[in-house]
């Protein structure tokens, strides 16, 4: 059964039209890559999925179920049920570019933080999954008791990953998860992603790194200018690439 | 003998002081947050109220608002009882002290407070809102222990300056520290000295509330002090 579907999504702002119709489907243990220039599109159609950016038209459904929308004032597509929201957003757990994990508070907490006050997990059973996850990214029981701010990028996007672990997601959402990194720092992250990915978890990433979405993805999407120019396997997008924007692309980024 | 005798009656004025300061405190506090939110709200109406009244109250001396605020409450107190035909109430000099001062700072409070909003990144807050919190879990987890460690500087401040402040209301005829530390000095003839007093006092005052906010400040923190060091 498809996990996600995405269906014709149209996201303009103002007059200047970003995303032109752009369909997505995953099912269980899909690794979909994203991938296109900078102003593809890519960044704000991961971010229209969970409706941190309201798009104009189109449809999501989470795990068969569709999320019910209206039309607001601005002609913007808004979730109509607060609730279903909130679940479905629970459910797609967002990995960021710039990991934006909470500041004020430890490793451990950021971790629990949603799990105890959106999923209703009581305390022990939160830190027990969020044990479980931090190890599983490689960060020992000493790190829990750290704050964000005191350790290094790739450790902190390592947090952010078992953040959102913690949460157990039917989908992963990674928007661009080692564009903020130093060069030495985003192997450890690819390769915890890459683990993932293995495990059969269900995974859509926005990245520029062409090493993971041709190794480790089993879908590729290149967006340009608000529409998906070339799709497939990575095999044969990479292998037997058709679109010329796609090869000046490859070739650029390939240097 | 303590104070020449005079020693009760400028505690008591002290207390008064006290009182009065944190009370208003928490009124400006309120009036602060409240005017943070109408200040960054996307409403028009809601935004120029809240710009007319920091730029008002921000603008015009203390002692002249005092003064307008305070007789414009009892003037209005008098039309209302006047027109439903009851007798004068006097307005109690305490609760119109809290409720001026507190209006008053709670100009600067509005400043303070969205400043300090402004500097908690966006980033944690859709973090917050991409995992499935509502509205308020937002703000009540992520934002306002943030914005209180933007703003515990700035809160600290006026604290200061209103605490200070507080000696205005015994122009409108409130027993504090300062009317007491006259009535003291006129009666013994020792102006001087009761007035010397009564500065101590506020700066013992102070000085204690600077090392409870520098805990403060500490606690709401962590997470970054050790980085700055």
């Amino acid at each position: 059964m498809e996990k996600l579907v995405v269906k014709d999504l149209h996201k303009s702002y103002g007059s200047h039209e970003v995303l032109k119709g752009i369909s997505l489907k995953a099912k269980a243990g899909d690794v979909i890559s994203i991938i296109g220039s900078s102003g593809s599109g890519k960044s704000t159609f991961l971010r229209c999925i969970n409706f941190l950016e309201k798009p104009n038209a189109g449809s999501i459904s989470l795990s068969g179920v569709d999320i019910s929308l209206q039309k607001n004032k601005q002609g913007e597509l808004i979730p109509s049920d607060q609730k279903q929201l909130q679940t479905m957003r629970s459910k797609l757990a967002m990995v960021f570019q710039h990991f934006n994990l909470w500041g004020h508070m430890t490793v451990l907490e950021n971790v629990i933080e949603a799990p105890i006050h959106v999923l209703g997990l009581s305390r022990d059973e939160a830190i027990a999954r969020a044990e479980k996850y931090l190890r599983k990214v490689g960060l020992d029981a000493q790190a829990q008791a750290k704050y964000p701010a005191h350790m290094s990028g790739g450790q902190q996007q390592r947090v952010a990953i078992a953040r959102a672990l913690a949460m157990e997601p039917e989908v992963m959402l990674f928007d661009e998860p080692t564009s903020a990194l130093d060069p030495e720092l985003v192997g450890e992250v690819l390769k915890v992603m890459q683990t993932l990915a293995e495990e059969g978890r269900t995974m859509i990433v926005v990245t520029h790194e062409m090493g993971f979405a041709r190794n480790v993805s089993n879908h590729v999407m290149f967006l340009h200018k608000g529409l998906v120019e070339e799709e497939g396997h990575p095999d044969e997008v990479f292998g037997n690439t058709k679109s010329e924007r796609l090869k000046a692309f490859l070739s650029g980024s390939l240097k | 003998m303590f104070l020449d005798g005079f020693g009760p009656i400028i505690l008591d004025g002290a207390w008064v002081t006290l009182e009065l300061a944190v009370m208003s405190l928490l009124v400006s506090f309120v009036i602060g947050l409240g005017g943070a939110g109408a200040k960054l709200s996307s409403n028009p109406l809601l935004k120029g109220i809240a710009t007319l009244y920091t730029t008002l109250i921000r603008g015009v001396p203390d002692l002249v608002l005092m003064l307008l605020i305070f007789y414009s409450l009892q003037i209005g107190m008098n039309h209302l009882t006047e027109w439903q035909g009851m007798e004068q109430i006097n307005l109690n000099p305490f609760v119109s002290g809290v409720f001026t001062l507190g209006f008053i700072y709670g100009a600067y409070f509005t400043e303070t407070f969205r400043g300090a909003f402004l500097s908690v990144p966006k980033g944690q807050i859709e973090a917050g809102i991409a995992y499935g919190m509502s509205g308020w879990q937002t703000f009540s987890r992520i934002q306002f222990p943030q914005v209180m460690r933007f703003a515990l500087p700035g809160i600290s401040n006026n604290w200061q300056v209103m605490l200070k402040a507080t000696a205005l209301v015994s122009i409108i005829g409130l027993s504090d520290v300062v009317k007491a530390s006259i009535d003291a000095g006129k009666s013994s003839y020792k102006v001087f000295f009761f007035t010397v007093v009564a500065g101590a006092i506020y700066l013992i005052l102070t000085s204690v509330s600077s090392l409870v906010l520098m805990w403060l400040e500490r606690r709401y923190s962590t997470g970054v002090r050790e980085a700055e060091l």
